[in-house]
């Protein structure tokens, strides 16, 4: 009786695999290696799945900007295209190219640029991960019949039984990471996103690709944003502006020493970032880095390395991953850019949606418009945006 | 099951065709210009279909030019035409908002070298109104360019009463028959056409080969430069094959046009009084009177046409958004924004196209998957008010 009813048991259980199986997986294609891998491994192991690759910027845009950079670089390049597709079709799978460049100028071109205006510097790929690949691909994802996206990300995700939360971790290959991307990902996106590269190192992926005779196995990796391929933003957001017939309100202005003097003159503040040492036009006789860039009053503010220090900051639309409201105050790692050494710090909540984080130990070029994100050992707890210190609510040691 | 419901975009040659082609690959290979025998053979087989095609347009043989298609067709009439009038100060083109891509940006590229271009607007119904063409006429008008029926809406534009115009006025006139050709009859003599477009695979022809009916007397410089094919109109070794299928699919068109015609037409109007009875909010796009037997164009107001497109590919149903567009990526259609759509309508569209092949099974198969998939679309449609995800956070646009 009790065999019977193990073996019944089981049945429902390969059955229910079975079904899981059946309900496709969309998979988001860029044409890359990692992406590419990640559809040939589902598809390998029996998985239906649907490949999308988004078109989210059209390249016949600012041809000026061709020449700045390799072709085959190009966001939304027909050459990436067509390498999804050729994976798709050599393993026979579902395939189609969904164009979001509406969403995609809206919700990241345009905030993008915007931040550079404003002297912050800014993460699209956090943006795009937000408003784009986790929302609107996601959206048509499950409206053509797939329940989940897998992505080729490089980060863990899993449902905590005891709390019921969906849990963002590091991937396990720490030097290809790329939690930090993701802190903005609510539990409704994590609950239908897949990453099953987490659990791989960037070797074991070519070495997979190999294997499945991946189309693209042997494509080098892009390491810049994908619009701008030359990785010169300020070319970009000149172009940007002159096709969309706007002003680029970025006049010359002065550059001053953290003491109010007067050192000399920059070319507008697009060109600089916290933290940037060249650039100013003059000699200072000693090492001179951005401290600040005050667009209200179009400073550019310079300082000596300790000046770049400081022990808090302000982040804005937080979003807690770990848990529903946060226990305060949350011990955390604070990473403040990709590939920062993560901080020991405290962070306390202000109010819903913004947080002050304090470093146990001074930060260099804590920069306006990068994230925080809060680690706890493998796990994210959550991130937000980094404010500018002169809009931060506590002026104290900011 | 897959349902095809997309024979605007092509359609399958007809085995008689292809049975009509397959002796010009290997057996009857030679070149038509050749002197010898197996040239005389194929010279042969491309005079017999040069006969066919002219007999479908009412035309004399030696006014058909044999091309690659209806888009060469349609270059080479435009560019053509004008290239070879007599050095005038300043040619005056009209054609109207809703042609094929293939005269739109030979339009364009006319303009370039300094032809003024009018481009006349359709009513919302999709037909553009004679008395337009009247009022837009000048001194300098040297050649009118309407199409026939509209490849995405059907509607088919007063070509009769247009041609009178065109003659009263002295200009050319050039007809894009791509999609009418086969459908219903054309009499180049009655609609007063110098110059028209057709393609074989529309016509269950094969890829590749199409014509341009030229009046006798037309003025017309070639696109390429070569031998002296097709009356120094159209160098290059003929096609032997395809010209041999675009013969037989012409002498299929001309016998099949009235058994198709009411057919096709009885099936398009069930599919679409089905949908629209099925489908809250859906409607007709284009003067449903006025249009080709085989072609319904609908609007599924707050279901993305794409991800339409994208499900009904997966439940087996092929049909189309629009004009597909070179990278397979959906952009929203020139044809329905002319005729007053809103962006957001015109994405949100399905074009169905009958063919010979169509079978009433098929349409009710049609009937029974495309309203379940356009409810599922819009129920999980981010602007339908149901599952919009819980934690979404407002964008960090500033």
């Amino acid at each position: 009786m009790q065999n019977t009813t193990q073996i019944e048991t089981l049945h429902d259980g390969a059955a229910a695999d079975d079904a899981a199986r059946r309900t496709p997986v969309a998979v988001a294609m860029s044409g890359g290696v990692d992406s590419s891998t990640v559809a040939a491994m589902l598809h390998a192991g029996g998985q239906s799945i649907i490949g999308l690759t988004m078109q989210l910027w059209n390249h016949r845009r600012l041809p000026q900007l061709a020449s700045d950079g390799p072709a085959q670089h190009r966001c939304c390049s027909p050459d990436d295209v067509y390498d999804a597709r050729r994976v798709a079709e050599h393993f026979g799978f579902p395939f189609y190219v969904v164009n979001f460049e509406r969403e995609f100028e809206q919700t990241v071109i345009r905030p993008f640029a915007g931040d550079y205006l404003a002297g912050r510097t800014p993460i699209p790929c956090t943006l795009c991960n937000n408003h784009v690949k986790f929302d609107r691909l996601l959206v048509t994802a499950r409206q053509i019949g797939a329940e989940k996206i897998a992505t080729g990300h490089y980060a863990r995700v899993r449902r905590n039984p005891d709390t019921g939360r969906y849990e963002l971790l590091r991937a396990r290959d720490d030097s290809k990471d790329q939690s930090y991307f993701l802190f903005g990902l609510t539990q409704e996106q994590l609950a239908h996103a897949e990453f099953p590269l987490g659990e791989l190192t960037k070797q074991e992926v070519r070495e997979i690709a190999r294997r499945l005779a991946v189309p693209v196995a042997e494509k080098p990796e892009s390491q810049e944003i994908c619009f701008v391929p030359s990785g010169n933003y300020v070319r970009f957001i000149e172009g940007y502006f002159a096709e969309q017939n706007s002003l680029l309100a970025d006049e010359p202005g002065e550059i001053v020493s953290t003491s109010g003097e007067v050192l000399g003159r920059h070319n507008g503040l697009r060109h600089y970032t916290v933290g940037q040492r060249r650039g100013f036009g003059f000699a200072a006789g000693r090492p001179v880095y951005v401290v600040r860039i005050d667009r209200a009053t179009n400073r550019l503010i310079v300082g000596e390395d300790a000046e770049l220090h400081h022990t808090a900051c302000e982040v804005r639309d937080v979003n807690w991953i770990a848990f529903e409201t946060p226990p305060a105050p949350v011990h955390a790692r604070v990473r403040i850019r990709h590939r920062h050494e993560a901080a020991d710090a405290t962070i306390e909540a202000l109010d819903a949606h913004s947080a002050r984080v304090i470093f146990h130990q001074p930060q260099r070029a804590i920069t306006p418009g990068q994230a925080a994100v809060f680690y706890s050992d493998e796990k994210v707890l959550g991130g937000g945006w980094i404010r500018e210190r002169e809009k931060t609510q506590a002026h104290q040691d900011c | 099951m897959a349902i095809y419901l997309d024979y605007n975009a092509t359609t399958p040659v007809d085995p008689r065709v292809l049975d009509a082609m397959l002796p010009y690959f290997s057996g009857s290979f030679g070149n038509a210009s050749s002197i010898h025998s197996a040239g005389q053979r194929a010279r042969a087989a491309v005079d017999a279909a040069r006969e066919s095609v002219a007999a479908l347009l009412g035309a004399k043989p030696s006014e058909i030019v044999f091309n690659s298609g209806g888009t060469e067709a349609d270059n080479l009439a435009l560019l053509g035409l004008i290239a070879a009038l007599p050095a005038q100060s300043k040619p005056h083109v009209i054609t109207t908002a809703i042609e094929h891509h293939a005269v739109l940006n030979a339009c364009q590229a006319l303009e370039r070298r300094g032809v003024e271009v009018t481009y006349i607007a359709a009513s919302p119904h999709g037909i553009i109104d004679p008395d337009d063409i009247r009022r837009a006429l000048k001194p300098s008008t040297a050649l009118i360019s309407i199409m026939h029926a509209n490849n995405e809406i059907g509607t088919i534009q007063p070509i009769e009463e247009i041609g009178r115009i065109a003659a009263e006025a002295g200009a050319y006139f050039h007809c894009d028959a791509v999609q009418s050709a086969g459908k219903f009859p054309i009499d180049v003599n009655r609609l007063s056409l110098d110059l028209c477009s057709v393609s074989a695979h529309k016509i269950y022809g094969p890829k590749g080969v199409g014509a341009l009916y030229v009046r006798s007397g037309t003025p017309l410089q070639p696109l390429l430069f070569g031998g002296h094919h097709e009356r120094d109109r159209r160098p290059g070794t003929e096609n032997v094959a395809g010209i041999v299928g675009l013969g037989k699919a012409a002498e299929l068109a001309r016998t099949h046009l009235d058994k198709d015609a009411s057919r096709l037409g009885a099936l398009r109007d069930s599919l679409e009084n089905a949908l629209l009875d099925s489908i809250p909010q859906s409607r007709v796009n284009g003067d449903r009177a006025r249009r080709v037997c085989n072609t319904t164009n609908l609007t599924f107001p707050g279901a993305g046409g794409e991800a339409l497109l994208i499900a009904l590919d997966l439940e087996g149903v092929a049909c189309s958004t629009g004009a597909a567009c070179s990278s397979g990526a959906v952009e929203p259609s020139h044809v329905l924004t002319a005729i007053g759509l809103s962006d957001d309508d015109a994405r949100s569209t399905l074009r169905f196209s009958l063919g010979r092949a169509t079978t009433p099974g098929e349409i009710d198969a049609a009937i029974r998957t495309i309203p379940r998939v356009v409810e599922r679309i819009r129920s999980l449609s981010p602007r339908s008010p149901a599952p919009k995800p819980a934690e979404k956070r407002a964008a960090p646009v500033h």
